[in-house]
């Protein structure tokens, strides 16, 4: 389905001010230019995280605090106190304050500042799904322009191999991996990933969606490849460098600029799950996912915990299918992602 | 036809040998991963990981174990766990199938008319409020992480609403079995389904919603509306068959890669033991003859459910059958 | 005689972000019961949206039809949506210029037309699926009954087109609109067409609305002709006395780039140089004066009226001019 939809559409290498056009057209789309406001705050609330433990927690966000005890209503309250049923069983965290200040969403189990965390934890997702993505577009557009401009038995391997990985689902292949690499890292002599480096779920993250942008980027190539103006300029005698540069490349990058934040959104998501599942970011570092994990066990008595990361996922994801449906609007109305 | 489907059966067979030899490379070959060491424990003398080494016949060439894994997946079918030493794998499996295949059975019902309700009403309205609402609607399904929903979903019917008449008649989480009480197993499962199928519902509401209004856009729906039929007959008899293909397509995908465990997530939040619940504890202990046995039930399905798209997108779609 | 569709001032037009462009612009017509009238002109003349107004289906939001359109002394417009649903393919029906994707692909043939028998009559599901066997073998389907059974693609685009023809005759329409019914098809298939639609008329009593681009089509089949130029009727008459007498130097040109009716093209053709005005561009006064070799300073404040009782054309040469100047056109 995808070549469908890469040869019948009118091909020709983006106008001269294209860009602009689309830029233009982009700007003017309201709730595209929200969504790239909100996802500009959050990262810069995240990227506060440490001025905000600093000097309005006054916490480390890293450190369990099992015996702290923090001013509350002009009084001393334990972090961590007994649990409020009629044995007092059991500990139970400090409730949320509801200000800015020390604990103002409360504590998770271990008497961390879960406000904290969530920006700390926020910094982490975004980076991974970024970088995840980074890693995934570059490969992608590789693979694809490889297979779809030279064809023949590179075609053959590369198709091959995006197959396979396409037949295994996804989320198996992204927990196989992390559950094999997460105890020791992966070392290939040159490249070398330690367990706890947020470099291993970015690789991890940024392989599996390969085959999703591969794939139709290679339709893409193969479209142009066919097209007039291509065969017009091997005809003349272009070197396929020239070709590749000056009017494959454009088109591409336009696609991989409409996918781009549904990539993000897609990894984001995955790393949410994977830390969900104690496979993804390790702990004492933090993800969103993680301090959902975390919030599970207190669901029943602390729901801020798990509450709040959701959020910040739902807000943020939400963000980037708005401006993802923004670019594709802006830029190519006929992308799609998924088939 | 035969000859397709014999082609077919052999692009099955070998996709799914190319998937066995991945999962096994990757759970047995990967630099780093030294499976006795893991078998063994953390901080066990080299001894020990030499013995276990032995004892699982780790020590073998590699085409030997996964030779020997495969025949005891398919053939004997008594690979036993690494960690409940002694237990069998695939029965196991085979016990857990009936739950996700419950769970997903059912969300996908759900997911499939809500979804084509809302594509067809989004659609008949467009540009209208109606239209973006449910399209802002369904894009907030597809942004939400669906063990957060399961999550929160147990917040309110378990915790704080429990008690309200609204989910008091909510069981405690967990499986029952169907032929134990019909009553229980659809009141234990509703919650999950509905949880399983917003992010469906989201994902089909927006894709169908496309493609009716490029069906819409179509020289044969002004055919259809010179013959005197209303806009509404147009649009459900004429243009939704022609955008349910689309539809067809992904749920083919989604329905097998869903019940090959992709609804782990959805069975871990409420405690079900299918499938995807099975490999979580697997992946707990890492009991790795039980992931290879789920990760392969998974590829299976997947690959199957693949083949049977193909087929039943020739038979839903005239189109595709002349093209052949 | 009384008129079956009496069209007077229709104008279509379309919002657009240059302003409001008038692609159709004051056509008047009528045509009677059982005449076949044919509508030639250049593409995007306004053949096509003047015939869909009378249904209202160009399905634009941004069309705004005005003027009146009576048909059997109805008025149609700002008619009712439903009273319009029922005189679609009811009354009247309509064939499209395009066989190969007029049709739903994803149900037979059969299923189609029996649903629109079902729409207008209250025939059984059985009984319609039998009628539209009757119809399919009526146009000259061979063998109507597996005809029926096939999905559209299973059928090459003249069986197709005939099988849109059953369909558009499923109801006994008084008045059929057929859109460039033969454009898409080969010669031979297209002159089987038009004997079928020829034929309509003794078998079913109808009246036809013609268009096409090609006027060897309209000298065949048509009672009468209307051409059309930029969204305006320039010339109408009895198909013998345009084709003998033709007054307006568009249809000079349309006829000096005609092939000879036998399908033989002549050595050369007299083509009309240039393009017809954008719709937005449109000259003030006589819409082809900048094509015109014979333009003169009263061609040019207004558009000029048609004029003429039987034999109608919208020039400001006299008659007594007309003669000379049209055989330097097609003598050249
Ligand atoms: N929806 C629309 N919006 C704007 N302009 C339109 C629209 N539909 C048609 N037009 C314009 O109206 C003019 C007349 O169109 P119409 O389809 O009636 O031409 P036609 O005579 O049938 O041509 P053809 O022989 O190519 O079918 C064209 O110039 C076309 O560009
Ligand atoms: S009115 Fe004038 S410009 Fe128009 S056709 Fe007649 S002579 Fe030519
Ligand atoms: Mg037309």
């Amino acid at each position: 389905m995808s070549e469908v939809s890469a040869t019948d559409r009118d091909i020709a290498p983006p106008a001269p001010g294209y860009w602009a056009m689309a830029g233009r057209k982009l700007l003017r789309d309201r709730a595209a230019m929200i969504s790239l406001a909100v996802l500009v705050i959050i990262a810069l609330m995240c990227a506060a995280a440490p001025w905000y433990a600093a000097h309005i927690a006054h916490t480390n966000p890293f450190r369990s605090n099992l015996s702290g005890t923090v001013m509350r209503h002009g009084k001393p309250v334990e972090v961590l106190g007994a649990a409020n049923n009629p044995l007092h069983l059991g500990i139970e965290p400090i409730g949320p304050s509801w200000r800015l200040g020390p604990y103002m969403l409360g504590a998770d189990q271990q008497g961390r500042d879960v406000a904290a965390r969530l920006l700390y934890g926020g910094g982490n997702s975004l980076i991974i799904s970024f970088a995840a993505a980074a890693v995934c577009l570059v490969l992608a557009a590789i693979t694809g322009i490889l297979a779809g401009f030279f064809g023949g038995w590179v075609d053959r391997i590369i198709s091959w191999l995006l197959d396979a990985l396409w037949a295994f689902p996804v989320f198996l292949l992204a927990i196989s991996l992390s559950v094999v690499l997460i105890a020791h890292g992966i070392d290939l002599g040159l490249f070398r990933l330690d367990a706890s480096s947020l470099a291993l779920p970015i690789t991890i993250i940024g392989v599996i969606y390969v085959p999703y942008v591969a794939r139709p980027v290679r339709g893409l190539v193969m479209g142009l490849r066919q097209s007039d103006y291509v065969l017009a300029a091997i005809g003349i005698g272009a070197p396929a460098w020239r070709i590749l540069w000056f009017d494959i490349l454009p088109n591409v990058i336009s696609a991989l600029v409409v996918f781009a934040p549904l990539i993000i959104a897609l990894d984001l998501l995955t790393e949410a799950a994977l830390s969900f599942l104690s496979i993804g970011v390790q702990p004492p570092a933090a993800s969103w996912g993680t301090i959902i994990h975390d919030g599970e066990s207190l669901i029943y008595t602390r729901p801020m915990v798990a509450i709040a990361p959701g959020l910040a996922i739902v807000i943020t994801v939400l963000a980037l299918n708005i401006l993802g449906d923004g670019l594709r609007d802006a830029l190519d109305p006929r992308a799609k992602l998924r088939n | 036809m035969a000859g397709t489907i014999i082609r077919r059966l052999v692009h099955m067979i070998a996709v799914l040998f190319g998937i066995s030899v991945l999962v096994f490379l990757i759970f047995f070959a990967t630099p780093g991963a030294n499976p006795a060491a893991r078998i063994a424990g953390k901080n066990a003398s080299p001894q020990t990981v030499a013995r276990v080494e032995r004892q699982f016949g780790l020590n073998r060439p590699l085409p030997v174990q996964y030779a020997l894994m495969m025949k005891k997946i398919f053939i004997t079918r008594n690979l036993t766990s690494y960690v409940n030493l002694g237990e069998k794998v695939v029965p196991q499996v085979f016990k857990a199938a009936p739950v996700t295949l419950s769970l997903v059975a059912g969300a996908a019902i759900i997911w499939i008319v809500v979804a084509i309700v809302i594509g067809a009403v989004a659609a008949a309205f467009r540009n209208s409020w109606i239209d973006r609402l449910l399209m802002v609607l369904s894009l907030i399904g597809i942004s939400m992480p669906v063990f957060w929903v399961g999550t929160m979903a147990n917040l309110f019917t378990q915790g704080i609403w429990h008690h309200t008449w609204l989910f008091s008649w909510v069981p405690p989480l967990g499986y029952v079995d169907f032929s134990k009480s019909p009553v229980l197993w659809f009141k234990s499962l509703l919650i999950p389904w509905i949880t399983l199928a917003i992010l469906y519902i989201g994902l089909y509401a927006r894709v169908l919603r496309a493609a009716l209004i490029e069906t819409m856009q179509e020289d044969f729906i002004r055919t259809a509306r010179a013959k005197g039929l209303s806009e509404r007959q147009v649009l459900l008899r004429h243009a939704l068959r022609c955008s349910l293909v689309s539809v067809v397509t992904l749920f083919g995908l989604d329905f097998g890669v869903l019940v090959g465990g992709g609804a782990l997530l959805t069975e871990v939040v409420f405690g079900l033991q299918g499938v995807g619940y099975l490999t979580y504890q697997a992946l707990e202990t890492l009991d790795l003859p039980m992931i290879m046995a789920t990760v392969i039930y998974a590829s299976v399905f997947v690959v199957v459910s693949n083949a049977v798209v193909d087929i039943l997108y020739a038979a839903f779609d005239p189109r595709m059958r002349l093209r052949r | 005689m009384s008129h079956l569709l009496e069209i007077t001032d229709l104008a279509v037009s379309f919002r657009t972000s240059h302003g409001l462009i008038r692609a159709v612009d004051g056509v008047s017509f009528s045509i009677a019961e059982r005449e076949i009238l044919g509508i030639v002109g250049e593409s995007g003349s306004g053949k096509s949206l003047t015939v869909l107004a009378i249904l209202d289906l160009i399905g634009d939001p941004n069309a705004a039809i005005t003027g009146s359109i009576r048909f059997r002394g109805t008025e149609l417009i700002g008619q009712k949506p439903e009273t319009l649903r029922r005189l679609r393919g009811g009354a009247i029906a309509m064939i499209f210029q395009d066989p190969m994707t007029a049709l739903t692909p994803v149900f037979t043939i059969g299923a189609q037309i029996s649903e629109q028998i079902r729409i207008h009559t209250d025939l059984s599901r059985h009984a319609a699926q039998a009628r539209a066997v009757e119809l399919l073998d009526a146009v000259g389907l061979p063998d109507p009954h597996r005809a029926a059974v096939r999905y559209p693609q299973e059928l090459s685009g003249g069986q197709r087109q005939r099988a849109v023809i059953a369909m558009a005759l499923s109801c006994n329409p008084a008045l059929l609109l057929a859109d460039e019914p033969t454009t898409a098809l080969d010669v031979t298939v297209q002159a089987q067409i038009l004997e079928l639609i020829r034929k309509l008329r003794d078998d079913f009593n109808s009246a036809v609305i013609l268009i096409t681009h090609n006027l060897g089509v309209v000298a065949e089949t048509a009672d009468r002709v209307a051409v059309m130029y930029s969204g305006r009727i320039v010339e109408t008459a009895e198909t013998a006395a345009l084709f003998a007498d033709p007054h307006h130097p568009y249809t000079w040109g349309l006829l000096g780039s005609m092939p000879a009716l036998d399908g033989i093209r002549r050595p050369r053709l007299t083509t009309i140089p240039g393009l017809p005005p954008a719709l937005d561009r449109r000259p003030q006064g006589c819409a082809f004066s900048p094509r015109c070799g014979f333009v003169r300073p009263e061609c040019l404040p207004a558009p000029p009226a048609l004029t003429g009782t039987a034999h109608q054309a919208a020039c400001v040469l006299a008659g007594h001019e007309r003669a000379a100047a049209r055989n330097q056109v097609l003598a050249a």
